[in-house]
């Protein structure tokens, strides 16, 4: 099962790098495309951090006493601050851990 | 074949500056993949097989939560679009390379090594082996990217459960588009994709990535319309 799930993931992969390559056109999108897929990190990975901050494990909306909420803030302001990928995601552990393990 | 030679190297040396957020992120990505279970041959393979990070941490984050097969594998298509981009600009410089070389360098066009050598590309419009840039440039991130992986399923063997390292996973991701989001139209993209994560996250299979990433996107066209792409 997770074979076959890694292997189309791995193909999927690789064709979105080939598809152009391979078809040879240089200026295949519109401006407009363009635009719109500039946005596709912004517009993805929103879904995977919103669940993993906001929610616990049995899916319940967690807004105060919780600790992953000041965590993303933190690394959400070092992050602003510094744009450093190295000190976003520290500062996100490091207050994760100072509130779970000494508070 | 000596100056091609130079040309590969000299597509090595280039990416390394942009090689070193990568090998934390290659650390973590070993980490979780052990601390969800996938164990050590799984995760492995992952790196190599996929070879792309933020791919690869969505699998494993969905994968652990119970996403079925056409939801993780369509979520990867959608974080992997952007590669369209790369593909059409990389595809003019390519024309004239055998398939052979169109199929290695497609496995080896990473984010890092697409900046570093259409930049090559872009500078060298008369050269028939500067396609031994890309080869340098993807496969010195290649290698260093497996190298991180095995680090972190390492790693991931000792780690104690308790350090809540899955929490590096939308760390990860934060780092990752915390200065787009700096722009008032990111922002406005993300908020509502995150919120419609939020509200959909019960949705059978898992498939509220999907409507997430189809809520932004339909938001990100909008902005398209107005000026404020272009600040």
């Amino acid at each position: 099962m997770i074979w076959t799930t890694l292997v189309l993931a791995g193909l999927v992969t690789f064709f979105t790098r080939f598809s152009m390559i391979a078809l040879l056109k240089k200026d295949y999108f519109s401006p407009r495309v363009k635009i719109v897929l500039s946005y596709i990190p912004s517009a993805v990975f929103p879904a995977i951090i919103f669940p993993a901050v906001f929610l616990n494990s049995t899916g319940q909306l967690v807004f105060l006493d919780n600790p992953k909420v000041l965590a993303a803030l933190a690394a959400v302001l070092v992050g602003y601050l510094t744009e450093s990928v190295i000190a976003t995601i520290l500062s996100g552990l490091g207050v994760l851990w100072l509130l779970i393990f000494f508070i | 074949m000596n100056t091609r030679y130079k040309i590969f190297s000299k597509g090595c040396l280039d990416v390394i500056p942009l090689i070193i957020p990568v090998v934390p992120f290659g650390v973590i990505f070993g980490v979780i993949g052990i601390e969800s279970g996938l164990g050590p041959t799984v995760t492995f393979l992952m790196s190599i097989i996929i070879f792309a990070g933020s791919s690869q941490l969505a699998f494993v984050q969905l994968y652990t939560g119970g996403a079925t097969t056409p939801v993780i594998v369509s979520s990867v298509a959608i974080v992997n679009s952007r590669h369209f981009l790369y593909s059409a600009v990389i595809a003019q410089y390519l024309t004239k390379v055998k398939l052979f070389w169109k199929i290695i360098l497609s496995y080896f066009l990473t984010d890092q090594a697409f900046i570093v050598s259409q930049k090559y590309f872009k500078e060298q419009p008369k050269n028939k082996d500067r396609h031994y840039h890309l080869l340098g440039s993807g496969f010195t991130l290649w290698f260093v990217w497996q190298l991180s992986t095995i680090a972190g399923i390492v790693l991931g063997e000792v780690i104690p459960k308790e350090l809540n390292l899955a929490f590096a996973v939308p760390l990860t991701f934060i780092s990752l588009i915390i200065v787009d989001i700096k722009k008032i139209d990111h922002l406005i993209v993300a908020i509502t994709s995150g919120v419609f994560a939020i509200i959909f996250f019960n949705l059978p299979l898992r498939t509220y990535i999907i409507v997430a990433a189809a809520a932004g996107i339909l938001v990100a066209y909008g902005m398209s319309y107005t000026k404020l792409y272009r600040k």
